[in-house]
């Protein structure tokens, strides 16, 4: 890394996080530049997280304005400001984001992701994106890696008890500490379109189920026009049918997607704090892990479940591209 | 199966106590009230500090100075203001946090940061009957344990490791590791110029033959009367690095196998331009004592960067005279903190000339900083985990669902695609001296070993009491107490000088000595076993306790390095893995994660009762070749403990 030193003030404020990842790591982190989509409580927590680690700027989009519901999980926003005059989800979560370290460049973009153009994301190291929908998580994923520079692309969403993380560091290469060796060590990455074409008859079979299920929703939610997360209990019996076909497309038996899961996270269509703390912090630290080149990253979903208390890892990828 | 509804419902009229307002109490006090908790109360003892905003994220620059406790409530408050949040600023180890007063609470969740504090709540969960949640975490791994009493174990069922020690003789005369240099500038050299004089201190190494030495070192160090204060600390540095190295080395029996180290006098490693220099960029008056720097004064701008030995050199002497012009008043009063600039100067030039003179690395300010603050790292992504899990077990133990409770561990490499691990707990220790009536052994010479080593090596160190009650069947041997009057007073003094078998009633070979920490509602048996001879490296307290026994793991460094001479008592540190006043929360001491093969840990070849001893135990990874390993889970008893039904 070339040298400019951390100040005073950031050895001071960064002491403790020094100690785990090394000066050269923080001086990555305050040259990176993130942008987020959808102001989620996962989110919310994803984002202070990494305003206190100290990166260079944050860029918060989401022009919806407050609503009950985005209030339940996200401590951004105070409640005598949510009967905002004008003022979207992410001009309120920016002002509070702000505080939290001064260090750290915090802003709001209008508009559209769809309508923005790819020198727009070239701006960035890391993209977020939460409450998307699947057309537009799969278009993301292709601007950004369209781009000559890599940026890292992550979606995440959390339902019920339940949490999800997607990860696309395309080529990526890092350097792997075990005791006193160094390993340099390199991944490739499928984009979000590959990853969840991956046909499930040729998945493993302990693959979490989360994933099954997400996506049933998931392409419920796509067919139906519906915004990311507005499924309900009352379309149970409608996503039941979009699971069958689903299934039956894929060639798998029906036991892939247990309906009493289904049924679940539609009744808790909302989210849970504590999963969005889980959530917002296992992405945090792999953004960190990212922007400084440093640890296993993890390839390529994550899946919590509150209700077994597993923090999983699946690797979603095509064994053999070719079929 | 539980659904988010019925978590609500468990949630709302739930009274819960918080203890620790840091790094994972900031988190778990979000979580807590997004989560829908109403009735939270919190206690911390601490004041906010700069190197706390990088992830305790309810506070800001303007807070630093305040109580945690305080300005969490109302930062939370901010975004939840309907919930009623009850802070307390002060010590949980304060009487008026009593049973009562634990009784109060559904559940008890702790974010703390010392072994003694956690042992002091674990036992008044106990005795009070409430379900704790108890957490930690360093760096990237952390855990999350549920203690239910009668259904799961205590916090303390797992022996904690010891803090670790080191010979007296490895940190005054023969240091092979740069921690050793910075306990004898810390605990000895610090201690001796500016902490409390009467405190014993092992300093001055003595010459084999001169008896009178301690009589001339007493005022060594005593600044004479208009002694000019570049001189004073030119004399304490030519005598602390080179005299006493000199001395040391005259005793050629030492050396035999060693390195011979470099005495070191000012006159050979300053010359006197740079002494002059020294103070010279001293500038604008500093307002506060913590701010007074020698690092400013001499224009060093990079706590990072090695300095040389020069350029440590003048930080000792530069940092040794602030101290007299700038804070002459603290002057016999100050103790160690990792929070005083000036002292963490002083202490590591101080560490690091010595280091010089005996061939070991040097390091950073930074890096020194870090091992006498016995620093634990920490980052806001893992507290955050940490606190999420936290709050899910909580709700489980509020709706008594104990089958569903877990511990959980956050891993920095993945287990079985597990970065987050749930097991199930275990049941409560049958030997465990804190959760069960089973009376301790300690093995003892009863000849030679006083009561006060009993009570500081036993009582204190290792049963955690604070404030001890010893008695042998209703005879008192023994209280701490502010009630107690004066004859009271110098009868117990007169006993903790007497052997064990001197003793008003005499403690011998079979008797059963109990002891008691009301405050912690704590009562043990120890029954005692005569035994004549110890192990001076082995067993440097002179005696041994069996039944639940301290985790004899030391990690990476196990082999003692005491030469044999003068090791009969170990010199305690702050240095050890799991300790008091680390700043932060925890280093999680019941997780041991490491991503190579461990070799089963050394047994002292006298500790025969084996049943107790942790093992460790593989754990498959189908992914990689990785093997975590825990002790906490991998008790060679594992197999006889049963799984809760």
């Amino acid at each position: 890394m070339d040298g400019e030193e951390l100040t005073e003030q950031e050895t001071a404020l960064y002491d403790r996080q020094i100690r785990v990842w090394g000066a050269d790591a923080q001086r990555r982190l305050s040259k990176s530049h993130v942008l987020v989509h959808g102001m989620a409580g996962s989110v919310a927590e994803f984002c202070k997280n990494i305003v206190l680690a100290g990166v260079g700027s944050l860029t918060l989009v989401d022009d919806r304005p407050v609503t009950e519901g985005a209030l339940t999980a996200n401590f951004l926003i105070l409640p005598d400001e949510s009967v905002s005059n004008g003022k979207s989800l992410a001009d309120l979560c920016r002002d509070s984001l702000k505080e939290f370290n001064p260090m750290v460049r915090v802003s709001v973009e209008k508009g559209d992701l769809l309508s923005f153009g790819e020198e727009f994301y070239d701006k960035f190291d890391v993209v977020v994106v939460s409450c998307c929908p699947l057309a537009t998580k799969k278009l993301i994923n292709e601007k950004c890696r369209k781009l000559s520079k890599r940026v890292a692309f992550y979606t995440v969403d959390c339902r019920d008890l339940c949490g999800e993380i997607f990860v696309d560091l395309q080529k990526y290469k890092y350097t792997k500490k075990k005791l006193d060796e160094t390993t340099e060590c390199e991944l490739q990455y499928p984009s979000f379109q590959e990853a969840v074409s991956v046909p499930w008859s040729m998945l493993p079979r302990k693959v979490s189920k989360l994933y099954f299920a997400l996506r049933v929703i998931e392409k419920f939610e796509e067919v139906e026009g519906r915004n990311p997360g507005d499924t309900y209990i009352e379309d149970l019996a409608a996503v039941l049918q979009m699971k069958k076909e689903l299934c039956e497309a894929q060639s798998v038996s029906e036991s892939h997607v247990p309906n009493a899961l289904l049924e679940r996270l539609l009744m808790g269509a909302r989210e849970f704090p504590p999963v969005c703390a889980v959530i917002g912090g296992i992405l945090g630290q792999e953004v960190i892990k990212a922007i400084s080149g440093k640890g296993d990253p993890l390839k390529n979903f994550f899946f919590f479940d509150a209700m077994d208390g597993k923090g999983i890892i699946e690797d979603i990828v095509n064994p053999n591209p070719e079929k | 199966m539980a659904s988010l509804l019925q978590y609500h419902d468990a949630i709302k009229g739930a009274k819960v106590l918080m203890v620790g307002a840091g790094g994972i109490g900031c988190e778990l006090l979000k979580t807590l009230a997004l989560s829908g908790f109403q009735d939270i109360h919190i206690i911390d003892m601490d004041t906010i500090e700069v190197s706390n905003l990088n992830r305790q994220f309810l506070f800001r620059q303007s807070h630093v100075g305040q109580s945690k406790a305080k300005v969490a409530r109302d930062a939370v408050l901010r975004f939840r203001p309907h919930i009623n949040i009850t802070p307390y600023h002060a010590n949980v180890k304060d009487s008026s946090f009593n049973v009562e007063f634990f009784k109060e609470y559904d559940v008890v969740l702790n974010g703390l940061d010392n072994l003694d504090a956690r042992r002091h709540v674990n036992r008044l969960c106990l005795a009070a009957e409430v379900p704790l949640v108890e957490s930690g975490t360093t760096g990237f791994l952390g855990q999350v344990t549920v203690h239910v009493k009668g259904k799961t174990e205590c916090y303390e069922c797992q022996p904690k490791p010891a803090p670790k020690t080191y010979p007296v003789c490895t940190i005054t005369s023969t240091p092979s590791k740069f921690v050793h240099c910075i306990v004898w500038a810390k605990d000895l050299l610090f201690a001796k110029l500016f902490g409390d004089k009467n405190q014993e201190n092992d300093l001055n190494v003595h010459a084999n033959d001169s008896a009178n030495a301690s009589e001339q070192t007493q005022d060594v160090f005593e600044r004479r009367k208009d002694e000019d204060i570049e001189q004073y600390g030119r004399r304490i540095y030519d005598h602390v690095f080179g005299y006493n190295i000199e001395v040391a080395l005259s005793n050629e029996e030492t050396w035999k196998n060693r390195n011979r180290p470099r005495p070191m006098y000012t006159r050979d490693i300053l010359h006197d331009n740079s002494i002059e220099q020294n103070g010279n960029v001293v500038k604008g008056g500093p307002t506060d004592g913590l701010s007074v720097s020698a690092m400013t004064s001499l224009g060093l701008k990079n706590p990072q960067d090695v300095w040389s030995l020069v350029e440590n050199s003048r930080i000792f002497l530069e940092s040794l005279k602030l101290f007299f012009v700038k804070r002459e008043k603290e002057i016999g009063s100050l103790t160690f903190d990792k929070d005083d600039q000036l002292a963490v100067e002083f202490v590591s030039a101080a560490a690091n000339i010595r280091a010089a003179s005996f061939g070991i690395p040097l390091h950073s300010l930074f890096e020194a900083k870090g091992i006498a603050g016995n620093i634990v790292h920490a980052v806001a992504t893992t507290n955050a985990v940490i606190a999420g899990l936290i709050v899910i077990e909580a709700i489980k133990v509020l709706r008594k669902d104990a089958e569903s409770y877990r511990m959980t561990y956050c891993l920095e490499h993945p287990s079985r695609k597990m970065l987050l691990m749930p097991v199930e707990p275990f049941e409560p220790n049958k030997s465990c001296c804190v959760c069960s009536d089973t009376p301790l052994t300690l093995e003892v010479n009863t000849q030679r070993s006083k009561l006060r080593d009993f009570v500081e090596k036993i009582v204190k160190a290792k049963l955690g009491m604070n404030s001890p009650i010893i008695m042998i069947g209703s005879v008192l041997l023994y209280e701490v107490g502010d009630d107690l009057d004066e004859g009271m007073i110098a009868n117990y003094n007169a006993n903790l000088e007497k052997m064990l078998c001197e003793l008003p009633t005499p403690v011998t070979g079979g008797t059963m000595i109990s002891v008691e920490d009301l405050r912690q509602e704590f009562t043990c048996n120890v029954y005692i076993k005569h035994r004549e001879v110890f192990d001076e490296e082995k067993e440097p307290d002179g005696m041994v306790l069996f039944g639940w026994t301290q985790a004899p793991i030391e990690k990476n460094d196990n082999k003692a390095n005491g030469n044999g001479e003068t090791a009969s008592n170990a010199l305690s540190t702050e240095l050890s893995e799991v300790q008091k006043d680390a700043e932060v929360e925890e280093i999680s001491e019941d997780t041991e994660i490491i991503g190579k093969k461990r070799k089963l840990p050394e047994m002292p070849s006298s500790v025969k009762d084996s049943s107790n001893q942790k093992d460790v135990q593989k754990i498959d990874d189908d992914d990689e070749d990785d093997l975590v390993m825990f002790d906490h889970l991998d008790d060679a008893n594992m197999v006889k403990k049963k799984r809760l039904q």
